[in-house]
This record gives structure tokens, C-alpha cells and sequence, in this order.
């Protein structure tokens, strides 16, 4: 097991970071302006986002000379120390305030990056969103990073806005943003909030503001009832989409969200459906008798399915046009070719196949052909995924008795183990590309799934906490 | 003293119900599921009685409904075709009896790829049964993976079981 610094994207410095779409920022554009910018969180269900303007002249210029940062690619990391005072009330926010700055610190803390400064360990309080923060008071208990955030509610709507501030330096890291929404959006808001945080702090994007689908399971492991369920990438919000009365396996979302595939034996035989995420309509995305479907996923278009069709006990990887429901065939060839997963730009199709003994990883055309095995070491290799950021593919390996979740550079090289259990399988990537989400099953008749977390780095192993045991899990793309 | 006999008796069949019922994969509360499909395949209770050489039972039991496989494989072992051209005899003069042979694997593999290889399973019993002049129209593959085992340890003991292919049958091939 090696831990090897992959190459990725130069770290951007923080004054970079806020709205990837802006390219500088200017404190004489008006605020129509900054709203327009900020059009990606502007369908969150009801919702608006405004760049404050009496929040943005304290923007960028400053930040620039910020000196707190987290390169997450380094070997060694002390988390930073953070405080997010609770929220203020500045008008009918209840519990709303201190509710969304506890989320706001459960989501950095979670990382494994920042360390929540206790607050009894405050020497001075956040009384007011708009007053001077007394610098001293928070260098004195040696945080960095401060966040302050101010609530307010009133009839079918809550407005958060928060500014974060480096502690050292004295001086506000990029521009206070304002979020607004429906109270029961109140965690998408503290979602984004610590978003912004991690963003500008880690250069990477952000991830908390994403959601899961998975496979909620009950019941003995000869016996066992599943059905799909979807939650928030914390394990918060659970919704069921689907009964026990029909096994259930691997959903998986398309690109925006709105759509998940899964395979069912709804029918009394495996075959690959389609729901809607919105109303959960659901289909059958066009069974052949006498033939499985499985492992699908979406083209990064949306519009492509692939997956495997096995027929007379051969399993080959096809496409289908979505709207039409025409099929190609990818891969032609007796052993075994499934779990297939597009690469971001939709021109690659990494996939396993056992054609040489074992299961090892191929990177064909999305046209499909032969492929090229990218996988090397020992053992067997299965269930590829290829990294969001395009750089990486995540997989299950089995060696020895033990399966692993690993990642490995796109042409096999770098090769990396991030766990090491009795059964760990199926890895999904958070939508930057830098944290994976995987099944992983103990032993025997007491044995449960459940869902962990591991950074891309081998770092901060941990379990996402479910309702039961759980399976398969689905990491969805940014919400809209 | 009557009673306690005809109690274990009632026992005694619940469990052969329990243990041989094809319809066992069905999830949820109603015995023959809610989304339809198996039902014309499925006989949730008629296995019939395991002395009369034409029952399910008596095929389950004593013909045999399953074969195992070794680790990661789909060959039949020779044992395995002792078994199946015994379900092919059987299966020739039982002509009213359709046939779905179900795939499995045990859990040491990812559940793709399991699937993948439970169908492949079930489609060497169902080339072996056709090789002995069982009619493919009677027959319907469908692969478990690893959803199903039959033993829930995880050591060899209960793995070797598990990697299993089942002929399972129901009445009404003609139907």
C-alpha cells in the first residue's frame, strides 16, 4: 500500500476561489451582477442567493493576502482550527440559527481538515453579524479560520448569510455570502455555507451539498429485504423511494440528479429501471426475455445508459439511447464484461472484464472495442469508477482474502489501497473528486453493510451514519 | 395424545415448505409478491408429498435440485452432471413441470461481477439439461448473485454451498 501525491490541479489560492465563473471580482459591480454570477444555486428549490453588497465590499481585495489554507494533498495534516459561533437570531430564526451552524461545523469538522475550536473555550462573543470582530480574542485560543453567520425567518422562507474570516491575519477570507430558501431547506443552506468554507480554504470544490442514493437493507443476510433510499451525503433526510417487495441493487444517479437508474427484480427477473427522481416514476428501461440487465450508468450527457445484458450466461457491456431505447453492443466476447463507467468528458468507458483469467480494469472507446487493461498488481480488480475531476479511477480489489478500496491514475500507474477490510466494495466520489463512499460488509450471519467515507488520500476513514444497514451507495452530482 | 403427533407433522412440512419453496426470493409479505412475473412459474406450496416419485418434493429431495461449483467457476464437476442427467430423466417423464434454474454465488466476489457469474452458472445446467433433451422452451435462467445465499457463515463450509445453481420447479409448463 503506498500513499503517492497524485498530480491534480494546481491549488488555486483562495482569492481565486468564490464562483469558479468569475474570473475576477470587482466591488463596483452591482449586486444584479453578482446575482447573475451566482446562478448555480439560484434553482435550489425556492431559493435565491444575493451577494450582500454592504458584504461584498469587503471582498477579495482583502482576501488575496489571506494566509490560511489546507493543501489536502499533503502527506501530513493538522486539522485547522475553526469556530462557528452559534448563527444570530436577527429575526424569527428559533432554532434555525444554532441548527444551521452546528451543521455547518459537523460538515468541516466531518473532513478530517478542521478542528472545531470548543466554545467554552470563547473569550468574546458574536452579539452582532455586522460588528468588528475582535481578532485578539480569537488568536488568543489559537483558531484560524472564523465563521460568523446571522439567521432570519419569516413566513415560508429563511435567509443565512455568513462571512469567514482568517484569524491570523486579521482580515475577512472572500466576500459574506447570503443564501435564502424554504425552512425545510435549512440544511441545504448550512450545506452550502460550509461548502464556501472548505472551497476557499482547501481550494477544492465543494461537496456538501450533495446527496446519496443507496440500499437500505433489513432483515437476515439469506433473507434480505432491500429497497432504495436517498439521504443527504451525511446521512441526514432520509427518504425511501421504492418498498422491500422486489430485490434492489446499485442505483445510480445521472448527472443532474434528477434521474436514477437501478436493477430491480421487480419483474421476477433482474432487469434495469429508471426513476424519477421527482415524482418517483418509474421504468422499465426494456427487458428482453430471457436475458439480465445490470450495472447500468448514465453517459455524462444524460442521454446514454450503459450496462451490462448477459444473455445464455455471457455478460457484455451494451449502450442504449435513453430516449429512444436503441442498443449498441460495446464489447463482444465471452468472459465476463460489466460495471462500466463513462469518463467525464463521455469519450472513454472504463469497465471489468475476467478475459484474461481474473477480473481486471479496461479503458475502452465509448464506441466500445477491446479496451486496454490498465490494472497491473496482484489480485483481482472490479467495480471501476472514473473520478468527477477526470484524473482517477476508483475500484474494489481482492487479494489474499481481503478486499480493498483503491484509486489509481487513469493509465493504471499510482496505484493506491485507501482500506482493507473483510468484504469492502463498490466506491462512488463525492462530486470534487476527492473523498469516496463505499459498501463495506462484516462476517457471518451477524454481519451488516453499512456505508463509509474515506479521503482519496487514505485520510479519515470513517462510517456515514444510516438508519440500518446499508449498501451500494450512489454519490449524486452538486444539487441545482 | 393425538394432537402432538399431527403438531409435529404440521411442523415437520412447514419446514420443508420453508426450505424448498421456490418462491422464497420473493421479498415482501405476500407469498407470491406483488410485481407478478414469477407467478406462472412459481407454486408456493405444491410441492406435494416427498413418497410420491412425481412430486416436486420427491424430485427435490430425491433427484436432487442443485448442483454446487468450486470457487469462481461455472463447470459442471462430474458430480454435478451425475445430478443433472438425473433431473433430465426426471424431467422427461414430468413433462407439466417448468423449469427456472436460478444462479448463485457466494460472497467472496462484488455483486456485479456475482451476478454476472450466478448467470453463468445457470446457464451450464441449462446447456447440460437441453444437452440431455430437456426442452429449452421449459426453461428460464435467473441469476441471484450473491443476494440469496442459502448459508450465512463466511467460511468455506457455508461458501461451497452457496456457489449453487437450483432447479427449481413449478406446474404448468403446458399452461
Amino acid at each position: 500500500m503506498s500513499f503517492i501525491s497524485f498530480p491534480c490541479k494546481p491549488r488555486r489560492k483562495p482569492a481565486d476561489l468564490e464562483g469558479q465563473s468569475r474570473p475576477t471580482y470587482s466591488p463596483q459591480k452591482s449586486p444584479l451582477k453578482n446575482e447573475d454570477k451566482m446562478r448555480p444555486f439560484t434553482s435550489l428549490t425556492a431559493a435565491l442567493l444575493i451577494g450582500l453588497s454592504s458584504l461584498t465590499m469587503l471582498g477579495l481585495t482583502t482576501a488575496a493576502h489571506a494566509e490560511i489554507n489546507i493543501d489536502i494533498t499533503s502527506p501530513v495534516i493538522e486539522p485547522m482550527p475553526f469556530a462557528v459561533p452559534d448563527f444570530i437570531d436577527e429575526g424569527g430564526a428559533g432554532d434555525y440559527a444554532r441548527d444551521i451552524s452546528r451543521v455547518v461545523a459537523a460538515d468541516l469538522a466531518g473532513t478530517g481538515l478542521f478542528i472545531e475550536t470548543p466554545k467554552d473555550a470563547y473569550i468574546s462573543n458574536i452579539t452582532s453579524f455586522d460588528a468588528p470582530v475582535s481578532y485578539p480574542d480569537w488568536q488568543a485560543i489559537n483558531t484560524q479560520a472564523l465563521i460568523t453567520g446571522a439567521v432570519q425567518a419569516g413566513g415560508d422562507r429563511i435567509v443565512v448569510k455568513f462571512r469567514l474570516f482568517d484569524v491570523a491575519s486579521g482580515q475577512p477570507l472572500g466576500e459574506g455570502l447570503q443564501f435564502a430558501g424554504t425552512p425545510g431547506s435549512w440544511r441545504r443552506m448550512a450545506h452550502k455555507v460550509a461548502d464556501a468554507v472548505y472551497a476557499r480554504i482547501t481550494g477544492e470544490g465543494p461537496y456538501f451539498d450533495s446527496r446519496v442514493v443507496y440500499v437500505a437493507e433489513s432483515g437476515p443476510k439469506n433473507q434480505r429485504q432491500k429497497r432504495l433510499g436517498v439521504m443527504d451525503y451525511d446521512g441526514a433526510n432520509v427518504k425511501y423511494l421504492t418498498d422491500s417487495s422486489s430485490i434492489v441493487l446499485a442505483p445510480r444517479f445521472s448527472p443532474t440528479g434528477d434521474r436514477i437508474l437501478f436493477t430491480s427484480y421487480a419483474s421476477g427477473f433482474p432487469a434495469i429501471y429508471v426513476m424519477n427522481v421527482g415524482n418517483l416514476k418509474t421504468r422499465n428501461l426494456g427487458e428482453v426475455p430471457g436475458t439480465m440487465t445490470f450495472a447500468p450508468r448514465f453517459s455524462p450527457d444524460g442521454n446514454t445508459v450503459v450496462f451490462s445484458l448477459e444473455k445464455g450466461g455471457n455478460s457484455d457491456i451494451y449502450s442504449m439511447d435513453i430516449n429512444s431505447g436503441a442498443m449498441t453492443q460495446l464489447t463482444n466476447s465471452p468472459s465476463i464484461e460489466t460495471s462500466p463507467s463513462f469518463s467525464p468528458d463521455g469519450s472513454k468507458i472504463v469497465f471489468e472484464s475476467d478475459r484474461s483469467g481474473t477480473q481486471q480494469i479496461y479503458i475502452m472507446g465509448a464506441g466500445g472495442g477491446e479496451g486496454v487493461r490498465i490494472s497491473g498488481g496482484k489480485g483481482r480488480y472490479s467495480t471501476p469508477v472514473w473520478s468527477p475531476r477526470g484524473d482517477m479511477i476508483a475500484f474494489t480489489k481482492q487479494n489474499e482474502g481481503r478486499f480493498h478500496i483503491g484509486a489509481m491514475l487513469t493509465d493504471g500507474t499510482e496505484e493506491r489501497l485507501l482500506t482493507a477490510s473483510f468484504l469492502d466494495e463498490g466506491p462512488t466520489w463525492a462530486p470534487n473528486g476527492r473523498v469516496i463512499m463505499f459498501t463495506r460488509e462484516g462476517a457471518g450471519a451477524g454481519g451488516q453493510a453499512g456505508l463509509m467515507s474515506v479521503d482519496v488520500s487514505g485520510r479519515n476513514l470513517k462510517a456515514v451514519p444510516t438508519d440500518g444497514p446499508a449498501s451500494d451507495p450512489n454519490w449524486s452530482p452538486m444539487l441545482p | 395424545m393425538t394432537l402432538l403427533p399431527k403438531a409435529i407433522l404440521l411442523v415437520a412440512a412447514l419446514a420443508l415448505t420453508a426450505c424448498n419453496n421456490p418462491n422464497r426470493y420473493k421479498d415482501g409479505a405476500g407469498a407470491n409478491g406483488g410485481a407478478g412475473g414469477n407467478g406462472g412459474y412459481v407454486d408456493t406450496n405444491g410441492l406435494g408429498d416427498p413418497s410420491n416419485p412425481k412430486s416436486i418434493a420427491y424430485f427435490n429431495q430425491s433427484i436432487g435440485d442443485r448442483v454446487l461449483f468450486p470457487v469462481d467457476q461455472s463447470t459442471l464437476t462430474p458430480e454435478a452432471r451425475g445430478i443433472l442427467s438425473g433431473q433430465a430423466s426426471w424431467l422427461a417423464t414430468n413433462a407439466d413441470y417448468a423449469i427456472i434454474i436460478e444462479g448463485h454465488a457466494d460472497e467472496q466476489g462484488t455483486r456485479e461481477y456475482n451476478l454476472a457469474l450466478g448467470a453463468r452458472r445457470a446457464a451450464s445446467v441449462q446447456d447440460f439439461l437441453i444437452s440431455q433433451g430437456v426442452s429449452p422452451s421449459r426453461m428460464r435462467t435467473i441469476s441471484y448473485g450473491k443476494e440469496r445465499p442459502i448459508e450465512v457463515c463466511s467460511d468455506e463450509a457455508c461458501y461451497s454451498k452457496n456457489r449453487r445453481a437450483v432447479t427449481v420447479l413449478s406446474m404448468g409448463a403446458g399452461a
